[in-house]
């Protein structure tokens, strides 16, 4: 088994700007490599470059930012973080500023108070709206500022109506310029972290704001929906498109049955939104809270994640068959992933020549959706009119998913609302709810069983880790704890922008009964090397897009997994915000414990997935009537917009 | 206008074949001798410019030529570019050779697109001439030169906003540091220097550091060109000895018995009658060469209002204090001239803009209080107590 990372390049932001970029000597031993920086008084050694921002964390000293964000380039254009440097005439900017000699800082002098407060008023003279009657109340750092920094009137005026109308166009992210302090983070989010540059900066000096090309609405141009600009944005100028009012107004019709399926990645964050730090897992206190919200059912995304590695799998295991075997012509290898919403619009987007790559098998949340309001709806008598279908998801773009028009193969909208971590936090305080003091409680029959596979769903190369351990383990006849100790595929795991693993298949069969019937015989698997790749985040896919094109090693792949997130599904654009590094390390933590804490913990192993097969997709994975409810098409979309 | 005499009466290439016959260390120490200081305004140390890009490690280092002339009252570079040209692309070659750079841009203002044939000629002529290209002059010296056009923003005047703008994107500031002369133009060593300096640097190689020397003050070597403009009988482009003071600038272009000169353009200061002693050089009142007349009859806050409105325009937009502040500045020029600005409010804005000077990111938002400051401090009196135009 081999891994290799892939090398960084192609970034936009201007080399100064990059972190690092500052020239190093070529022996730094020859120096020493560090530097000695003096902040109020107190010393301390940092790397050549590091910023003084960072130097005074090292030592416990907060300095206030707006602009700065740990997961992008250096901007330095909010002026919040300005700092004295002595025997400089100007201020400097903490997080801009790189240390390359030794150096004295004061943060908070006279001159660097009124500098900064005067930055906090001028912001707040630009920055539309109540706080009362925002949803970032009470979680928005220009709040913050103004409350630390002693803002006790609008010195420079404030906004008395607003600017700019509110862009509601597309199904998944809102835009209020009203309230944008132009700190540009959602730009440098959409161009520099995800590579996709939906929004520019527009216009000059006070008349600039952000926009979207030629100023047509969001929901018209090329935005994948991944919602990472919502994560980075300080106030409310990005939010979700929130259904909740609609939920509730379900949830009190007495007519409607109302399901609610939860995906893995937001019990691993809502604790968040309730003060616990990241990575504590609320699963099953969530259950009791949303029993007592008023959902109906509460069933795990994790079995249709179960049910999404069968049927790709199996897809896989045709395509390899038909391209390895029958030789047939026009069998699109690697087959992609095709679970994040963002990534297949991405694809849909900026290779649309790849769509027949992507694997036809729907997303777990559109696949419950059909299932709930087919083989539940049967099951249990419910006449499917009836029944609206909830999606706990980390993500926006799952809310633009389930208004696609082809998502109704079970006669009905499959998922009517899509609910972000964020919006369920709400309902569940507005519930008056305190969820991490609530009793714990199990997902609903007959959807109760999940396996740790589905869980892992949730970060970057769970998927390839789940279909992994299924298909090693329906090949070969081997175990994955004979391979992998406790089954922890850790070639897959971590947080590199893209992964590599070379898997030989040693051995083949007996091939177990739900699969066996597919092809004629497996022996052309024997000695066979599978390839396999993990990508997250749409900068990363990009890189591995590319090298397809270029006829590169990632060309010669059986499977890739794509994520159109950083991190995965736990760095999604629904999740608690504020996002770091930490706290979605924190995150893939929780739900790799949970993964390991579960009896069962392979997809086929789902004795409700293997029942569903029994009972109701009884032609089998891929067979005629999964066809038809669990996997879709897609639409080449282009870059080029009208 | 009449031609400059002190760059009238240079030798053709003089300073070109001087270089050649320099070795890179010994150009830049002619230069830093001559304490020649950057003719932008921002008065930055030439060799000392010259030098940390001689030293930055680099396959490849750029020579680029800021003809970005955008300060309001600004027109010098105009005029060098229109009748000096080889001097300029001179000095661009001197420089070429000083810090090892093979490629030389000249940044050419979007209003000056008309020069464009005029200059690409003399371009052409000069390779014809070996002056430019590879061997020039049959020594090993390789250097060319492209023209790239501005788009019209003033803020592209910014050496960092003009590398932005030549890299194709927004012309919007960098941080700093990396500076330029380590990290430029496509992250190279990149020398950004004004047109004025580049032709001076190749008098200064032609005639030496001490004939530079012999001009101007201690702290302010050499002449400076000025273009001058506004109440007085003979405006125009002219050249002066650095130190020369307000009274003598004002003699010479038949202005005397104005009110007030803004010096250094819509970015500089505003000199009060009381201070016309006082001398026009680093050390003093620094300029890039805009000199405004004020006559008698001019309303100051009409002044500053004009000031305000174009750096309102003018930001990039990028940093807080400049965004926002100068729109502040304006509304509080529309509060005076209304007579609705308190005395309070007047003070807090006062206090903005110094904040506006220490932190804001470039020197657009570091300098356009300037003017706000000075005529507030200079001249309280005609600004205070107007009496509303409604009453």
């Amino acid at each position: 088994m081999s891994q290799t990372p892939i090398d960084e390049a192609g970034n936009r932001a201007p080399v100064s700007q990059r972190s690092m970029a500052i020239s190093r000597p070529a022996s730094p031993d020859a120096i020493g490599g560090t530097v000695s920086v003096t902040i109020n008084g107190q010393e301390v050694k940092v790397p050549l470059g590091t910023t003084i921002l960072a130097a005074a964390q090292q030592i416990g000293v907060r300095i206030p930012t707006l602009c700065h964000h740990p997961d992008l380039c250096v901007a330095g254009v909010c002026r919040v973080c300005v700092v004295e440097v002595e025997g400089q005439r100007n201020l400097q900017a903490a997080c801009a500023f790189p240390v390359t000699s030794p150096i004295k800082v004061q943060t908070h002098t006279q001159k660097v108070r009124q500098a900064r407060r005067h930055v906090i008023d001028l912001l707040l003279s630009e920055h539309y709206g109540e706080c009362y009657a925002c949803g970032r109340n009470n979680n928005c750092e220009l709040q913050s500022l103004a409350k630390e920094n002693g803002v006790d009137f609008f010195r420079f005026g404030h906004p008395d109506k607003p600017k700019y109308e509110i862009d509601r166009s597309s199904y998944s992210v809102i835009r209020d310029n009203n309230k944008c302090v132009l700190c540009r983070r959602c730009v440098r989010t959409c161009i520099d972290l995800q590579e996709v540059g939906t929004i520019e900066v527009a216009g000059r000096s006070d008349k600039s704001y952000i926009t979207t090309f030629l100023d047509k609405p969001l929901g018209d141009v090329v935005c994948i929906n991944c919602g990472q600009c919502i994560n980075r944005c300080p106030t409310g100028a990005l939010r979700a498109n929130d259904p909740t009012d609609e939920v509730w107004a379900a949830i009190d019709d007495p007519t409607k049955h109302v399901v609610i399926q939860t995906a893995p990645s937001p019990r691993a964050a809502i604790g968040e939104c309730f003060g616990l730090p990241a990575g504590t897992p609320l699963t099953f206190e969530l259950n009791t809270a949303l029993r007592m919200c008023g959902f109906d059912r509460i069933f795990d995304t994790n079995f249709s994640a179960d049910l999404t590695i069968i049927e790709e799998g199996t897809e896989l295991i045709l395509r390899l068959y038909k391209a390895l075997v029958g030789k047939e012509p026009g069998i699109a290898l690697p087959q992609f992933t095709s679970c994040s919403p963002g990534w297949v619009k991405y694809l849909e987007h900026f290779y649309p020549e790849y769509i027949p790559n992507l694997s036809s098998a729907k997303s777990p949340q559109q696949m419950f959706g059909a299932v709930i309001k087919t083989y539940y709806a049967e099951k249990e008598g419910i006449d499917p009119k009836d029944i609206v279908t909830v999606a706990l998801m980390p993500c926006s773009a799952k809310k633009f998913e389930c208004n696609r028009p082809e998502m109704d193969d079970s006669g009905f909208k499959d998922v009517d609302y899509g609910l972000t971590t964020r919006e369920l936090a709400k309902m569940i305080s507005e519930a008056g709810l305190e969820l991490p003091k609530l009793p714990k409680s199990g997902f609903d029959t007959p959807f109760g069983t999940a396996t740790g596979s589905g869980v892992i769903f949730g970060a970057t190369g769970g998927v390839m880790e789940a279909a992994l351990r299924t298909v090693i383990e329906l090949v070969t006849g081997l175990k994955v704890e004979n391979l992998f100790e406790h089954a922890d595929i850790i070639p897959v795991r971590g947080f590199d922008g893209v992964k590599y693993v070379e898997l030989p298949i040693t051995q083949v069969g007996p091939v177990p009964d739900i699969l066996k019937h597919l092809v004629p015989n497996w022996d052309w698997l024997k000695g066979a090397t599978l390839k396999v790749a993990v990508a997250h985040g749409t900068a990363n896919a990009k890189r591995v897009m590319e090298d397809i094109k270029a006829g590169g090693k990632f060309s010669e792949c059986h499977f890739i997994e794509f994520m159109g997130c950083p991190g995965g599904c736990i760095g999604g654009g629904g999740q608690p915000i504020p996002t770091s590094p930490e706290i979605r390390l924190a995150r893939a933590k929780a739900i790799y414990a949970e993964d390991a804490s579960y009896e069962v913990r392979k997809s086929h192993e789902n004795p409700d997935v293997l029942k569903i097969y029994n009972e109701f997709l009884t032609d089998g994975p891929c067979g005629h009537k999964s066809h038809k409810l669990l996997h879709t098409h897609y639409t080449p979309r282009g870059k080029y917009i009208e | 206008m009449s031609p400059l005499p002190t760059f009238s009466t240079m030798a053709p290439e003089a300073g070109l074949k001087k270089a050649l016959s320099l070795s890179r260390p010994d150009i830049i120490e002619e230069v830093k001798n001559s304490g020649l200081k950057g003719r932008g305004g921002a008065g930055f140390p030439t060799g000392m410019k010259w030098n940390f890009a001689a030293a930055a490690r680099a396959e490849e280092k750029f020579i680029i030529c800021n003809a970005d002339e955008g300060e309001p009252g600004t027109f010098k570079d105009r005029v060098i570019l229109q009748e000096h040209a080889d001097l300029v692309f001179e000095g661009m070659t001197i420089a070429g050779k000083a810090v090892g750079a093979t490629q030389g841009i000249l940044f050419l203002r979007g209003e000056y697109t008309y020069l464009r044939p005029h200059l690409e000629a003399v371009l052409a002529k000069r390779r014809e001439q070996k002056f430019l290209g590879k061997q020039i002059l049959g020594s090993d010296l390789e250097f060319d030169i492209r023209i790239f056009m501005g788009a019209g923003a003033y803020i592209c005047g910014e050496e960092t906003a003009l590398i932005e703008a030549l890299e194709g994107f927004r012309g919007e500031p960098r941080n700093r540091p990396p500076f330029p002369v380590n990290t430029g133009f496509l992250g190279r060593p990149s020398v950004v220097n004004n047109v004025e300096t580049l032709a001076s640097a190749a008098c200064i190689l032609q005639k030496g550091a001490d004939w530079w020397k012999a001009m101007g003050t201690e702290k302010s070597s050499g002449f400076k060109i000025f273009s001058i403009s506004g109440d007085c009988q003979k405006p125009g482009v002219y050249e002066f000895p650095m130190g020369i003071t307000v009274a003598q600038l004002l003699k010479e272009v038949a202005g005397e018995g104005a009110k007030a000169v803004q010096v250094g353009g819509a970015s500089g200061q505003c000199i009060p009658a009381s201070q016309f002693e006082r001398t026009i050089a680093f050390e003093d009142i620094p300029t890039g060469g805009s000199i405004i007349v004020f006559g008698q009859q001019r309303d100051m806050l009409d002044v500053l209002h004009n000031f305000l409105d174009f750096f309102v325009d003018e930001s990039c937009g990028q940093c807080t204090p400049c965004r926002r502040g100068n729109v502040k500045l304006l509304e509080g020029v529309e509060l005076l001239k209304e007579g609705q600005c308190s005395m309070a409010y007047l003070k807090e804005l006062c206090a903005l803009g110094e904040t506006m000077q220490i932190a804001s990111k470039c020197g657009l938002g570091q300098s356009s209080p300037s003017a706000f400051l000075s005529v507030v401090h200079n001249f309280r009196a005609e600004i205070m107590g107007r009496t509303p135009s409604h009453v």
